[in-house]
């Protein structure tokens, strides 16, 4: 039992030492512009990963409103938003991973879900279940969110 | 990053310039703008906004931005699933219930007779000092009048028999009162449409005002108008009401959701009708 618990404790270490330069998304700095330079994990984001999460229902789920040309394998892109072809060539990375954490620092009045907040929320739910919720998780986590912005840096024209 | 910056200014004027022109220029409205039920029933499914819905120009019902094989089934009731919800409502209107030995039809005859209903409702009523929805209609005769027991708000009864007072009703030009003393109570209809719910923070009118006729994934957006309900949803294979449809819309943003027949919904319900005045009643009517 004893060392149970000192293995429990061990790992849960091992866990925040891992996650040491992850940014907690109340701590998340934005520019007056909503841009966010530093990473929020310190590690590249992995643009393939990237890629899975914009296309799937329970994560990212970014084509429910935009059109991306390079996923036209996938079926449904919405027309909510603008078409994300060309991004990568528009924006800077530290203005896109700004738009994904809180799209209304950038566009104010925008449509687009913040993907790395936890907070101000009115009613927030328990996921999608309609019951309140009881502990927030932001909709993606911080490496998730790296890993859209290095899909999005690939979507040049 | 003078030029970057510029880029960006750019895409903001783009952005709020998509939102302007949503609803004019890119929605995708279908094109068939004719419904006459049964060959006789003829529907108005496109009308001028009215004047207390500043947001629109143009109010469409939900029948035409659904595919040709969906409305078509509208169009006769034997394609209608839900006349079957209506014929059991038939019989039912006509059976006594409840301490008092009465029926529906002990007092209000047959249910023509009550053809004016669904194109006024919610309603204030004077006795209670309260907005009343068709369903809370129907509540009040059972338990005040015919000492029966309630059916639940959203029961297959319920939903039945307000099918069936949808569907005696149906022509009717939809006129909700929103003056007097409704107001208050419409107001509050009105704040609750455009607070932005849940982790998604999404209002009604982010999607059904603003993106009316856009696609969202598979999903083709209508005005979220309610004079078509209850609705027979083909995904649900049966009724499904006003006010479930709302707590599924508020789940869907990740958030908290009113209960049905609670206050709050009550209000969201006459406000949003009162968006489709000068539409006709048509429920029950198909929808995906």
């Amino acid at each position: 039992m004893k060392r149970q618990v000192i293995l429990a404790a061990g790992i849960a270490l091992a866990a925040t030492t891992l996650h040491a330069d992850v940014t907690a998304p109340g701590d998340v700095v934005a520019d007056d512009y909503g841009d966010i330079m530093e990473s929020l994990t310190g590690e590249p984001g992995d643009a393939e990963r990237g890629r899975e999460i914009m296309v799937t229902r329970g994560l990212g789920n970014c084509i429910a409103c935009h059109q991306v040309t390079a996923l036209e394998d996938e079926q449904f892109h919405g027309e909510v938003g603008p078409s994300l072809d060309g991004v990568g060539d528009r924006w800077e990375e530290a203005a896109l991973r700004g738009i994904v954490v809180n799209a209304k620092n950038v566009f104010p009045e925008s449509v687009m879900p913040a993907f790395y907040r936890v907070d101000g929320f009115i009613r927030p739910g328990d996921g999608y279940t309609g019951g309140p919720a009881t502990e927030i998780m932001p909709i993606l986590d911080a490496q998730q969110v790296e890993d859209v912005v290095a899909y999005l840096m690939t979507l040049t024209e | 990053m003078a030029s970057f910056r510029k880029q960006k200014l750019w895409g903001a004027v783009f952005a709020a310039g998509a939102v302007a022109a949503t609803g004019v220029v890119w929605a995708d409205i279908g094109e068939n703008r004719s419904l006459i039920v049964n060959g006789e029933i003829e529907m108005i499914v496109e009308a001028p906004a009215p004047e207390h819905v500043e947001g629109l120009s143009t109010i469409y019902s939900g029948w035409v931005f659904r595919s040709p094989e969906t409305q078509m089934m509208q169009a006769d009731d034997f394609d209608n699933p839900a006349m079957l919800d209506v014929d059991t409502a038939r019989e039912t209107f006509e059976t006594a219930m409840g301490t008092e030995g009465q029926s529906c039809a002990s007092c209000h005859d047959t249910p023509e007779s009550l053809s004016t209903v669904r194109a006024t409702y919610p309603q204030w009523d004077e006795e209670h000092g309260e907005v009343q929805t068709v369903e809370m209609q129907i509540t009040e005769c059972m338990t005040e009048r015919m000492g029966a027991e309630a059916y639940g708000y959203d029961s297959a009864e319920m939903r039945r028999m307000s099918a069936l007072i949808s569907a005696v009703g149906r022509g009717e030009v939809v006129n909700v009162a929103i003056d007097g003393p409704a107001q208050s109570t419409w107001e509050q209809g009105q704040e609750i449409y455009y607070t932005r719910y849940g982790q998604l923070e999404l209002s009604c009118a982010n999607c059904h005002e603003q993106n009316y006729g856009n696609l969202i994934r598979a999903d083709h957006l209508s005005q979220g108008q309610v004079n078509g309900f209850p609705t027979y949803r083909l995904r649900n294979s049966g009724l499904v009401s006003i006010h479930n449809r709302f707590r599924g819309c508020i789940r869907d943003t990740r958030g908290e959701t009113f209960a049905v027949g609670s206050p709050e919904f009550v209000a969201l319900e006459l406000y949003v009708a009162s968006r489709g005045n000068g539409l006709t009643v048509e429920g029950p009517a198909v929808r995906n």
